[in-house]
């Protein structure tokens, strides 16, 4: 029978749980809680949100489809206020909701230290995608940032905001940082490595007050010295929430009381994750939440399972600061010190050893053996043979060589590759033989490398020694030679990192040439000053010649040129300058285009400003054939003259180009604008085409008529020539900001997929910011490029002109 | 012994761009680097003559607008698969004047 199973708080660990028993297909129909506006998420990947490394959508584990695939019910932004025990039924804002098992998954709330101005404007605590986005957002207008706290979260979040341009300091009570997971000697080298970013460490500081009259301004220290604040972070520490246990009349010490199959003192209650208490012991780390989930879910099950808490590792996700510890390292009695130092490199290893084995491991700077030592605490290997070597890893036991791959290839099967999701070896090997043969086959099935990602190469290598010649490292694909990350990557750092110039970007992405290439360096170009249309300065030297020229190179080196032709209206006047232009000029040949206007082609290089410069005079600008950007709107005649004609065709073809001309995006933009559906503009095979009807105006995007040939797919129907313009405009800019370079539309719709446009354009909030960005940029680049280079022609002209006698 | 014809202000060609030199034989595309080397080459792309002056400039090369084959500013070697190579002239900048060599030019002519 099927079983109603209520879940409060939807974090990792209860997301595990539901995994389990979805996976397992288990009988029950969940309903979800969370007091977050949103569902399950990694969050353990929220300080790369908060550095711009990531975006939110990068770290969602649960996504709509997700919840609706498995049937759950979700109520988000609902906090449970109540839990009935005998009537089996939970209280929130929308009811009362009965269960037949409930799982209590509240997790854990900031620990907020009581000192005067704690709620003041600007004090923030760092726990969910609230707070990251509260202090990208506190970051924008720079200022100083005091972080409370040295801990690993408290540390994460100063790096963040200081790689966001803030200048910050973090206050940490104890001696040195870290203290639980690190010995002074490797808080020194943390702390260095801190101080060389910028950031400023002061230990054995004690918080007295917060002051400021509205918001946050300073922080007070004991010892009466005062720091200045526009944003204080306290991350000094979690306490399990278990204020809804408690009501309820639960067992609850320091967290909610469990047993080893999860169980709390109701047998109809369970609990998952760092709101639970198991032997005196809480948990913050994700490893054991996730064995506690598989151990939750097969209880559930009525299937017999124990929870036995193991040693645990941690690592810092600081880019540039690798530290690594694991187990015990205090001193004491009966224990020992194997300690390496390099200090030129930054390089700390301490080993502590108890009774030959491996009791404790801090390690920094080189931490990519810090699997293999944490390995041989868990299982307490007799370390008395390579005691003389055992600090310099497993690359010299044995003799065996340093190749990482045979380092993997001789662990054994039951060897934690994952310790988030504690994945051995042998199970990674059994799903490639199953055929998972590449990275995102083994995540998602056996979920190795899916949390915190560090052991993702230490995964490719299990997969490259068990493929052997048949593997291929899965890389996408990289920009150009100049550089290893790809074009959505570069577009993500450009935005998140604030970099607004080339050098800025080369410099921030590892660039691997001095000035990139060919391939790279217009793609760059564009989407900077797509990005930052006011700071950013359009570098021509970075244009393909037809954009530095402003016309078409032919193949003998001669341009053409094509004036713009409004919706494909002309004027005896205009076409009278036309021809003037092309006998002055002795144009060879006069092209009709398929964009309803006409084409001069063979004009020499040095005669282009002069031949500009006439059609200028006549009222003329250039056509932009040439570019990556708004080419033509192809009309019908409309209402003006033909018998079938629904709307102003022509009319509202000419308001769009004169809208959207001089727009820069990532490959070329062609409109059309047909009157009826008989469709003779052929706006159905347009990127962007507006086909009018009796009620109003159909926009369908994605059209193309080049090497691929496709029909345009609905985008929606509005009733007026403003909504038109408005959703044009919208829809340009969302592909300026978010396509690939050099990604016509349809390439582009079929990446995002035509959903995730519609619901762009369909807020309309979302679509008039789109809107507002489009003309803010707009006001820079919708001017005339020929009248601009017709005052400052030189580049034209040849250099210099040398008449050498032949020798005799 | 080399003699240095005086040919225009570094400055009159973009960094990370080119100009043209009109001779009786042809023209030569005088190049400038992002970090103010000159070099002198033909402008005409070993594979079917596109303008070099036209192309993209990185580094110490060149990508030639028609087809994009990537050519050495300092050898004149066409980089990567592609097979061919444009004549290559000295030049220098002093005292923020581009200098190039008449001599070699006058070969040129003469061949």
């Amino acid at each position: 029978m099927t079983q109603k199973l209520v879940v409060i708080g939807a974090g990792m660990a209860s997301g595990r749980v539901l995994e389990h028993l979805f996976d397992a297909e288990a009988d029950f129909e969940v309903t979800l809680f969370n007091a977050e506006e949103r569902g399950n998420y990694n969050r353990i990947m929220l300080s790369p949100v908060l550095s711009g490394e990531k975006t939110y959508e990068d770290i969602v584990t649960h996504d709509a489809d997700w919840y609706a695939t498995n049937a759950v019910t979700c109520h988000f932004g609902t906090h449970v206020t109540a839990i009935d025990r005998a009537a089996k039924t939970v209280t929130s804002s929308k009811g009362t909701t009965s269960y037949d098992k409930l799982l209590i998954a509240t997790g854990s709330a900031p620990f907020i230290i009581p000192v005067q101005g704690k709620d003041l404007h600007g004090v923030i605590t760092y726990r969910d995608l609230d707070d990251t986005n509260a202090m990208i957002e506190a970051s924008k207008s720079g200022g100083k940032a005091v972080v409370i706290g040295g801990g690993l979260l408290g540390l994460e979040a100063a790096a963040g905001l200081a790689e966001r341009g803030m200048d910050v300091t973090v206050l940490h009570l104890m001696g040195h940082l870290m203290e639980r997971q690190l010995d002074e000697a490797a808080g020194f080298l943390l702390r260095r490595d801190l101080e060389k970013r910028g950031i400023t460490v002061k230990c054995r500081a004690s918080t007295t007050a917060i002051l400021g009259t509205d918001k946050v301004e300073a922080v007070l220290l004991e010892g009466d010295e005062k720091l200045e604040a526009d944003l204080v972070v306290m991350a000094v520490g979690i306490r399990p929430e278990t204020r809804l246990a408690t009501d309820a009349g639960l067992e609850v010490a320091r967290g909610i009381e469990v047993g080893a199959q999860l169980q709390t003192s109701d047998p109809d209650i369970f609990a998952v994750g760092e709101c639970v208490e198991f032997d005196g012991q809480l948990f913050g780390l994700v490893a054991p939440l996730y064995d506690q989930a598989k151990v939750l879910a097969n209880s559930l099950m009525d299937e017999p399972a124990v929870f036995t808490p193991k040693e645990l590792s941690t690592k810092l996700k600081v880019t540039g600061c690798d530290l690594f510890s694991a187990g015990d390292f205090a001193e004491g009695e009966g224990r020992e010190d194997i300690v390496f130092r390099d200090p030129a490199r930054g390089v700390y290893r301490r080993l502590v050893i108890e009774d030959d084995c491996i009791i404790g491991a801090v390690m920094y700077g080189d931490t990519a053996d810090g699997n293999w030592f944490f390995g041989l605490i868990r299982d307490k290997t007799d370390i008395s043979d390579m005691r003389d070597t055992v600090i310099f890893g497993p690359a010299y036991q044995g003799g065996a060589p340093s190749d990482p791959l045979s380092a993997v290839a001789a662990l054994p099967r039951d060897a934690e590759i994952c310790g988030c999701n504690g994945i051995c070896k042998g199970q990674i090997e059994d799903a490639i033989a199953a055929g998972a043969t590449d990275i995102a086959a083994l995540r998602s099935q056996t979920k190795a490398s899916a949390s915190c990602g560090t052991c993702t190469g230490l995964v490719e290598q299990v997969l490259a020694v068990t493929l052997g010649d048949d593997f291929v490292l899965p890389t996408a694909q990289p920009v150009c030679g100049c550089t290893d990350m790809t074009h959505e990557d570069l577009r993500r750092m450009i935005k998140a990192q604030e970099l607004k110039s080339l050098p800025a970007v080369w410099q921030a992405c590892n660039w691997k040439t001095p000035c990139g290439c060919h391939t790279c360096r217009p793609a760059l170009n564009f989407y900077l000053l797509a990005d930052w249309p006011l700071d950013y300065e359009d570098d021509p030297q970075s244009r393909f010649v037809n954009e530095r020229k402003h016309a078409n190179i032919q193949k003998d080196g001669t341009f053409s040129v094509v004036p713009r032709m409004w919706g494909g209206i002309t004027t005896p006047d205009e076409l009278r300058a036309i021809a003037d232009a092309a006998d002055k000029y002795a144009v060879p040949t006069v092209k009709v285009t398929g964009g309803q206007r006409i084409d001069l082609l063979g004009v020499k290089n040095e005669d282009l400003p002069a031949i500009w410069d006439d059609l200028n005079q006549a009222g003329m600008v250039s056509g932009h054939a040439y570019s990556k950007g708004l080419r033509t709107v192809k009309t019908c005649v409309g209402t003006d003259h033909c018998r079938f004609g629904t709307q102003d065709s022509t009319g509202l073809g000419i308001q769009l180009e004169k809208a959207l001309w001089g727009s820069w995006t990532p490959h070329k933009l062609k409109l059309g604008v047909s009157g009826c559906p008989r469709n003779c503009a052929e706006a159905t095979c347009k990127d962007i085409g507006i086909v009018c009807v009796d009620s109003g105006y159909q926009i369908s995007i994605g059209g193309a008529a080049g090497m691929d040939v496709r029909e345009t797919s609905l985008l929606c129907q509005v009733a007026t020539e403003a909504e038109v313009m408005d959703v044009v405009k919208a829809v340009t800019q969302s592909y300026r900001e978010n396509a690939k370079y050099l990604d016509r539309i349809y390439k582009w719709m079929d990446k995002v997929g035509l959903e995730w446009i519609q619901a762009q354009i369909g807020d309309l909030d979302t679509r008039a910011a789109l809107v507002a960005r489009f003309d803010l940029s707009q006001t820079i680049y919708r001017k005339d490029p020929w009248a601009q280079h017709v005052a400052k022609p030189a580049p034209y002209e040849p250099l210099a002109t040398l008449t050498l006698e032949a020798a005799e | 012994m080399s003699t240095w014809i005086d040919i225009a202000a570094l400055e009159a060609v973009p960094q990370r761009g080119a100009r043209l030199i009109k001779t009786r034989h042809g023209c030569v595309a005088v190049f400038r680097t992002a970090v103010d080397e000159v070099f002198a080459l033909d402008n005409a792309c070993p594979h079917k003559n596109g303008p070099l002056a036209d192309g993209i400039v990185h580094g110490k090369a060149v990508t030639c607008p028609l087809h994009n084959w990537v050519i050495s500013l300092e050898t004149g070697q066409a980089q990567g698969a592609d097979e061919g190579q444009v004549a290559t002239y000295p030049a220098k900048v002093s005292e923020g004047r581009i200098l190039l060599d008449a001599d070699f030019l006058q070969q040129r002519a003469v061949a």
